[in-house]
């Protein structure tokens, strides 16, 4: 089980994954996204993300 | 010590929808705040821009020039082997009016709050809503780094689709993928396509959404597409669906990108409830998108307008309990909800349909002489020419 990692570069910060998470753990910041502990890992924020800037893979 | 405000009505979320509840609260009487969290009213910008201009009235709007960035005659919906249906402006409903500048255009409902007396505060977020005896109290906020009590009678969540507010007060669950339709678009510009019109791609190039094209202005379009999370595999992303689709056209790939959006919308039915005591939920927030075409705006506003007449009356009754707000939920259901239904229904009928139903469909109503766009139309025009393929639509008859 990882939390998901956002690549800030590719990240256009449109808030997709903040209203998706169905545990409301993420946050949209002005510079970044932030996940916390309440996140299951479930990858829902990585399937809407319409960049593909979400990913649970690694770490 | 923290500052403390103090205010009858506080809007959370400077959108189109936060604006004209706190137009019509202030213009009401109420004493009204709108709390922003960007810097920037309407920017960056998380939309496709198309709207119709049949609320202009009922909004009380009379100059639309000021952001609208294309007019164009009609609609043009194309299935995916190249049928095509014009939608004229008399037919259509809300699908045909201009290209707006959304920046200039929320900046403008924006204006007509202050000018009906409504104040504003930029780069203010809410942090958490202040609850008191099982009723929310107004909000604590961060303003430019600085904690910040605001207090209020009424709160109105108006923060959007991933608004917390709606989330804090405990008002809806997760929607399901299947409700949520992911997107993306590039501006383009030196392209090739006709500037008139709007244009929908149906079809497998956005499964279960479409493709748009909205002009605005010389060689220059929105081009983007909305595709249904359920319809995702991860192996490909919205953008990756749209650099293909852009490469595979001529008239598109000659051109260049000038900006890039991205975004999700909840083409979900209406929840059961946006109301609580002392906080209701306005616009995208409370979910009111038309699930068909994806489009926020006009509903928000409607809804918006009523939101902030009924605020403005809970201040001269001093009622801002649940049962009360009942008659906000009446009202904007009377106005809204049994178009969303419809609309939600034929939305969950269309994301079923294949490419071949989708070519029959628009060439069986190309042929016809539509005075105006409605479900019964349609189908009256199918029937005639795939008599087998209205088996397809009975439960919507």
């Amino acid at each position: 089980m990882s939390k998901p990692c956002i690549d800030l570069d590719a990240c256009m910060r449109c808030g997709a994954c903040v209203g998706t998470c169905p545990v409301n753990a993420m946050f949209l910041k002005e510079y970044t996204v932030e996940v916390n502990d309440d996140c299951t890992s479930c990858g829902l924020c990585e399937k809407v993300c319409p960049v593909g800037a979400v990913s649970l893979g690694g770490e | 010590m923290s500052e403390s405000l103090e205010y009858d009505v506080l809007v959370i979320g400077g959108g189109p929808a936060g604006s004209t509840a706190a137009r019509y609260a202030a213009k009401n009487g109420a004493k009204t705040l709108v709390i922003e969290k960007r810097q920037e009213i309407g920017s960056p910008v998380r939309c496709g821009e198309g709207v119709s201009l049949s609320w202009l009235e009922e909004l009380e709007i009379e100059d639309y020039n000021r952001w609208t960035a294309a007019r164009v005659k009609g609609a043009r919906i194309y299935s995916p082997s190249g049928h095509m249906l014009q939608i004229t402006e008399k037919m259509a409903g809300d699908e045909v009016g201009v290209v707006c500048e959304r920046d200039l255009f929320d900046k403008d409902m924006a204006r007509l709050a202050v000018e009906a007396g409504a104040d504003f505060m930029m780069k203010t977020y809410a942090v958490s809503l202040i609850e008191e005896d099982g009723k929310f109290k107004g909000v604590m906020a961060r303003r430019m780094g600085k904690e910040l009590e605001i207090r209020a009678e009424l709160v109105i969540g108006a923060d959007g689709w991933e608004s917390q507010v709606g989330r804090w007060a405990g008002l809806y669950e997760a929607i399901p993928p299947k409700d949520i339709m992911t997107c993306f678009q590039y501006r383009m510009t030196g392209i090739e396509f006709d500037e008139d019109y709007t244009h929908f791609y149906l079809g497998s190039e956005a499964p279960g959404g479409y493709v748009w094209v909205f002009p605005k202005g010389p060689r220059t379009a929105n081009v983007g597409l909305g595709i249904h999370m359920s319809s995702l595999d991860g192996s490909k992303t919205p953008k990756d669906y749209l650099d293909e689709l852009i490469a595979s056209r001529e008239e598109f790939s000659k051109g260049e990108p000038v900006d890039m959006v991205a975004g999700a919308v909840a083409v979900t039915h209406p929840p059961e409830t946006v109301t609580v005591d002392g906080l209701m939920l306005v616009g995208d927030a409370s979910r009111v998108v038309d699930p068909m075409t994806g489009g926020g705006i006009v509903n928000g506003l409607k809804q918006g307008k009523i939101a902030g007449e009924f605020a403005a009356q809970c201040v001269k009754e001093g009622r801002f309990d649940k049962e009360y707000l009942q008659e906000y939920e009446k009202r904007w259901r009377d106005r809204l909800e049994n178009r969303l239904w419809r609309n939600y229904m034929a939305k969950e009928k269309a994301t079923t349909l294949d490419d071949g139903t989708f070519d029959k469909l628009i060439d069986s109503l190309s042929d016809i002489e539509l005075d105006r766009v409605s479900i019964m139309a349609i189908l009256e025009g199918v029937q005639k020419k795939y008599p087998e393929l209205i088996k397809e639509f009975e439960d919507m008859l």
